[in-house]
């Protein structure tokens, strides 16, 4: 077995360039480059990581904005709402007045009709007891010849209607 | 080559051959530039361009660059779980014990004996297994006084040991603390040693099969074949299981060493 066999004669050798070639990957390798290596690795978890937080905050920033947004159009609509709801009312409330004025103004005039009415009719009446009463003067007067008073005759017109 | 003498010798390929610098030596210990270091080499440049090719820093990953990131995630992940947050200041030790060991064992799996280069695999040899165990070990017991001082040893008495058995418990939790370095290290090189070996012997089942003749090639040649695909694959299976169990029992053993119990 070289390995045995040999070991006097090259264990000199073998670990001097050992010593140099393990001193070079550890001092050029393991010192030198690995660190790199592990901190690129760690920037990258890092810049991942924030990242990853910033997606997380904007996706909350973006909740936030959208309840707030639901809020406002909630508020519009419930103004909104109370516009139309005033609006009708106070047009139901000037129909109403304007109705109440009108129904007003129409009984007024009902009245008035009415009461011109009665006052037609009473002068009719006078009109017709007046007419009855000269015709019933002519009627005596042509019958009997008797020549009646017409306060006479009025009255006797006036008992006769009211029979 | 050994396939010409009709004999496949299954331990040639760890056999260490100097390639150049034969007379370097420091303080009398020869020091050439073998083939072992030059596989120590290449797994070095196939390391870095593998993390260079990582190193675009993009936000969003490619394809490269996100196979570097889930090597490197593996093993952050594997320290925090293991050791906690502390874990994280031994992440470049063990990202780079992993790295080394897993690109060294799928080196030496690299079928480059097809264009004339021997293949060499770092991991199968005990000096250089033995070497990262023993880093991994001076690490834990540094850490460990470094942060407990003598409260460390209080690692070798588990909680609840009644006080009467507190001498042999110790003894027994001592011994297994120190006998750590040893099983990680021979693990490793048994298990490199043992595939490579089962490999070329395989290997040499075929070849000379072919070489007797056409019906040892279909009693011995071609079943062997087929056993030789499956064992590539399972060996490429413990390659990366052996770099997991290397990498993953020095996160424990260090977990020890930061939070005792």
């Amino acid at each position: 077995m070289p390995q045995i066999a040999q070991i006097a004669a090259t264990y000199a050798s073998q670990i001097f360039w050992l010593l140099i070639i393990f001193g070079l990957i550890y001092f050029v390798i393991g010192k030198g480059m690995l660190p790199k290596i592990e901190a690129t690795v760690d920037a990258r978890d890092q810049k991942i990581a924030t990242d990853l937080a910033a997606a997380e905050a904007a996706r909350a920033k973006a909740d936030e904005t959208e309840a707030s947004y639901r809020a406002r159009i909630e508020e519009a609509r419930a103004a909104a709402l109370k516009a139309t709801q005033d609006a009708k009312s106070a047009a139901t409330a000037e129909a109403e007045k304007r109705v109440k004025s009108a129904d007003a103004e129409l009984a007024a005039k009902a009245a008035e009709a009415d009461a011109a009415l009665k006052a037609a009719q009473a002068k009719a009446l006078a009109e017709i007891e007046n007419v009855a009463a000269e015709a019933a003067q002519e009627i005596v007067a042509k019958i009997s010849g008797i020549t009646v008073d017409k306060a006479d005759a009025a009255g006797a017109v006036k008992a006769a209607l009211a029979a | 080559m050994a396939a010409e003498s009709g004999k496949i010798d299954p331990m040639h390929q760890f056999l260490i051959e100097p390639l150049f610098g034969k007379e370097w030596a420091i303080a009398g210990h020869n020091v050439a530039f073998t083939n072992s270091a030059m596989w120590m080499a290449i797994t070095l440049a196939a390391m870095l361009i593998f993390m260079i090719g990582g190193m675009k820093r993009e936000l969003v990953p490619g394809r490269w660059q996100a196979a570097v990131e889930s090597f490197t995630g593996f093993i952050s992940s594997m320290m925090t779980t293991n050791i906690g947050p502390e874990g994280k200041k031994f992440t470049p030790y063990v990202f780079s014990l992993f790295m080394f060991i897993l690109i060294a064992n799928i080196m030496g799996m690299m079928p480059v004996g097809v264009v004339g280069v021997h293949p060499f695999t770092v991991t199968s040899h005990l000096t250089v297994t033995g070497v990262l165990a023993v880093i991994s070990f001076a690490i834990v017991l540094i850490v460990g006084f470094w942060r407990h001082g003598f409260h460390f040893f209080s690692l070798f008495v588990p909680h609840g040991t009644p006080g009467y058995m507190i001498p042999l418990i110790f003894l027994i939790e001592l011994f297994s603390f120190l006998i750590r370095p040893f099983s990680l290290g021979l693990r490793l090189f048994v298990a490199m040693t043992a595939g490579h070996i089962l490999m070329k012997v395989l290997a040499g089942f075929v070849i000379n099969g072919i070489n007797a003749g056409a019906l040892t090639v279909a009693i011995v040649s071609i079943p062997s074949f087929i056993l030789m695909i499956g064992i590539t694959l399972l060996e490429l299976l413990v390659c990366a299981i052996q770099a997991y169990v290397f990498a993953l029992l020095t996160s424990l053993y260090l977990n020890d060493a930061v939070n005792l119990h």
